[in-house]
């Protein structure tokens, strides 16, 4: 079943500059995929397309339902985006309420909304920072935080932006560990193939607001020699 | 920083920590109202006021000495006021002005020390704050630390820049322009999590008798210190 | 110049407390009607900037430095209503966590730097448009914000020796033409980097505005003179020497033989009240013209995509 189903996607920024020129896209329920592409090549104006924070002209559907202003409070529940920038995403004074957030404003009840919180960070796997404010916890544990507050409004669709920045490799080991278990379909906005081929199967390489090409992970990141190391010794003769 | 201490000891264990974040302020209210209409013929009544704010960080098992320490930052304003009475020939109310002064910042920094911030929020909303005032004053407590980290970059900057006047004005637009975007990046982060426009409340702790009890008792001691010395 | 406890006597402290919540109370209603809660994650971060700000020294002369205060620099990017909460929210994360002015003394603070400081440092801007609005707002906030504090302070029994209250206004003075400088390095290094985030309004100063802005500078300046001709601040209220406004009422009380200086001060705290709520219903007219315009808020037409990785 598709969860996600995007046609002929096309958004202009308000200075002129043509972000996404005509994107088509869909996601099976429970699939993983990664975005690559340079930066300023429209991935995340796409995923902000996704739950109607920026709107083009052409159509998206989630889980079936056509993305409109009527539709929207139920796809932002169905479509969690999680920010690069965690500091962003943390605004609340304590990490239970910021996680209680998106319940409550689901219409779920406060008592309700804080008990699944403080299920969803034990989820997420830092149960003991309830009362703690955001800004003192690690940058591992900002970005769980940032999972769980997504994660608690229980959505078909998690989107992560850039999800390893600022983190260590225990960190990032972590996240990759916690992201499999999870069974939400997903999208990773990341230039770490590493981190990609770990967690998706598919690529999709945005170039200039378009879809370059799709396929395997490992397909794509050397079609467009896209990591971080130098490629082997043949180029190097 | 000063700051992350007082955090930690707010979210200490004791009974003054227990209480109800309402009480507490009452009670604080009183305080300082006793202490700011005592007269300055009255010595007595001071030293009685900090025996009560000497129970009080006793009961709360905060380290005396650096609450004191931390209260004594005051002194240096009061210091300059108090002189200048006492080069207008008053020594007397002088004196009493110190006092005050003392004890009054040492008896906020008792509350704030023994109720974490949003506690002492969402107890303020409920004495008919405007939320909006709330919701500010939580949202610059969030992002204050973050903001002065990256000030403290910007100062370097300024300063391995030649330290100018220019190079300030320069630091103090970028800082401006981050917390800016910092804002819309939220407020998208906000939207993004199905924000409507009205902020989710959570609800205020039940009151309940003991907190009564300890409002009853500790707001009458220094009234009573007041009428009677 | 933050007052602590301990420095206000009862009258002044109350009287200012007893206006200033109501008047916050009625522009925070204000700006959640009219702004809407969009803009409150702006303020807020807006208020944490102004604290974070007063980190970067502005170097004037050898071993010499200042640094912004921000009333008006808020009154400019945010207008003047919510620059009001965002700054009383700063007094009152200051009173509250920092121990930098008092409780009691909060209203004062409020009035002096967050309703009064805001509307003199907004008004000149307001009125001239250019950059010479901009430093006398600057110059104008600091001024204004420091002689009711002077003021107050004087109304509440600190005498002020003629020498020492010289010594006292040179420093307002120097403090006072700093603010107006940086303001304006700061507003032009902001516009240059994007200039809708410094708004130029295009609406005429609403007339009220005007005449209260213009008051409470003139009040806060007589509140100078009046402290550095009156060593006791008793004497602030005697006839001669306050404004005809105040005059009135005042002679009425002598007249009728209330000579008690406890009343007087009182009666020195309703003239402040009454100050404070022409002040807010000023700021609330002038809101009210704000809501025609688009609110600050949040652009969606920012290109995410061009956003650097931001260093933590």
């Amino acid at each position: 079943m598709k969860v996600i189903d995007v046609r002929g996607l096309r958004y202009r920024y308000p200075d002129g500059t043509l972000a996404l020129d005509g994107v088509d896209f869909d996601l099976e329920a429970g699939e993983c995929v990664a975005l690559f592409g340079a930066n300023g090549s429209g991935k995340t104006t796409f995923v902000l397309h996704l739950n109607g924070l920026l709107s083009g002209e052409g159509s998206i559907e989630i889980c079936g339902m056509p993305l409109k202003r009527e539709t929207l409070p139920h796809i932002r529940a169905r479509v969690g985006l999680v920010f690069q920038d965690s500091e962003e995403q943390l605004f609340m004074p304590t990490v239970l309420e910021d996680v209680a957030f998106g319940p409550r404003n689901l219409g779920v009840p406060a008592p309700e909304a804080l008990a699944r919180a403080a299920k969803t960070l034990e989820q997420v796997g830092i149960p003991a920072s309830h009362q703690k404010a955001p800004y003192h916890l690690s940058s591992g544990e900002k970005r769980r935080a940032a999972i769980a507050g997504v994660l608690a409004m229980r959505p078909e669709i998690l989107v992560l932006d850039e999800p390893t920045t600022s983190l260590d490799p225990p960190g990032r080991r972590d996240l990759i560990r916690l992201l499999a278990a999870l069974p939400q379909a997903k999208i990773l906005v990341t230039h770490d193939v590493d981190f990609a081929s770990s967690l998706a199967a598919r690529a999709v390489f945005f170039e200039r607001g378009r879809i370059a090409a799709q396929g395997a992970v490992e397909e794509i990141a050397r079609r467009f020699n896209w990591r971080s190391q130098p490629v082997e010794s043949r180029d190097r003769r | 920083m000063h700051h992350v201490v007082v955090e930690r000891w707010s979210r200490g264990a004791s009974p003054l920590h227990a209480r109800d974040a309402r009480a507490k302020l009452l009670v604080l209210l009183a305080f300082l109202i006793a202490v700011s209409t005592t007269r300055p013929q009255s010595q007595g009544a001071f030293p009685a006021y900090a025996a009560l704010l000497a129970v009080a960080i006793i009961a709360a098992r905060l380290p005396a000495a650096a609450l004191v320490r931390r209260a004594m930052l005051v002194l240096p304003f009061s210091a300059t006021f108090a002189l200048i009475t006492w080069l207008g020939g008053d020594p007397l109310r002088a004196l009493a002005l110190g006092e005050k002064s003392f004890l009054s910042g040492l008896a906020a920094l008792l509350l704030i020390a023994t109720t974490p911030l949003p506690d002492l929020l969402r107890g303020l909303e409920s004495f008919a704050v405007p939320r909006p005032l709330i919701l500010v004053i939580q949202f610059i407590y969030r992002y204050l630390f973050v903001i002065s980290e990256q000030a403290q970059h910007m100062r370097l900057a300024a300063r391995s820049r030649g330290a100018s006047f220019r190079a300030s004005a320069g630091a103090l637009g970028v800082l401006f322009a981050r917390s800016w975007e910092r804002a819309e990046g939220i407020y998208r982060a906000m939207l993004a999590r199905g924000f409507d426009g009205r902020f989710p409340a959570f609800g205020a702790a039940r009151f309940r008798p003991s907190d009564a009890a300890f409002l009853l008792l500790s707001a009458l001691a220094p009234v009573a210190i007041r009428i009677a010395l | 110049m933050h007052i602590p406890d301990g420095f206000l006597s009862t009258p002044v402290w109350a009287a200012f407390d007893a206006g200033a919540a109501p008047a916050v109370g009625i522009l925070a209603r204000r700006a959640q009607r009219d702004i809407e809660e969009r803009s409150i994650p702006l303020m807020g971060v807006m208020g944490a900037f102004i604290f974070a700000a007063q980190m970067i020294n502005f170097p004037v002369g050898p071993g010499t430095s200042g640094h912004l205060v921000g009333g008006t620099l808020l009154a400019i990017a945010l207008g003047p209503s919510a620059a009001a909460i965002v700054m009383t929210a700063i007094l009152a994360i200051q009173a509250l966590v920092f121990q930098d002015g008092g409780i009691l003394a909060l209203g004062a603070n409020v009035f002096n730097m967050a309703i009064v400081g805001v509307l003199a440092g907004y008004l000149p801007y307001r009125l001239l448009r250019n950059s010479a609005g901009i430093f006398l707002g600057g110059l104008a906030s600091v001024l204004a914000s420091a002689g009711f504090a002077l003021a107050e302070l004087s109304m509440s029994g600190i005498p002020f020796p003629p020498r020492i209250l010289t010594v006292t206004l040179t420093f307002f003075f120097v403090g006072a033409i700093l603010e107006g400088a940086i303001t304006l390095a700061a507003v032009r290094a902001i516009g240059r980097l994007n200039p809708s985030w410094v708004r130029n309004t295009n609406q005429p100063a609403g007339r009220t505005l005007v005449v209260i802005g213009a008051a409470a500078l003139i009040l806060a300046v007589a509140g100078i003179l009046v402290a550095s001709t009156h060593p006791d601040g008793i004497e602030i209220l005697a006839p001669a020497h306050s404004p005809a406004w105040l005059h009135a009422p005042l002679a009425d009380y002598q007249a009728h033989g209330v000579e008690s200086p406890y009343l007087r001060k009182a009666a020195a705290g309703v003239a402040g009240l009454i100050l404070i709520y022409a002040a807010c219903l000023a700021a609330g007219r002038s809101m009210r013209q704000r809501s025609a315009r688009p609110a600050p808020c949040v652009s969606a037409g920012v290109n995410p995509d061009q956003h650097a990785p931001r260093s933590g």
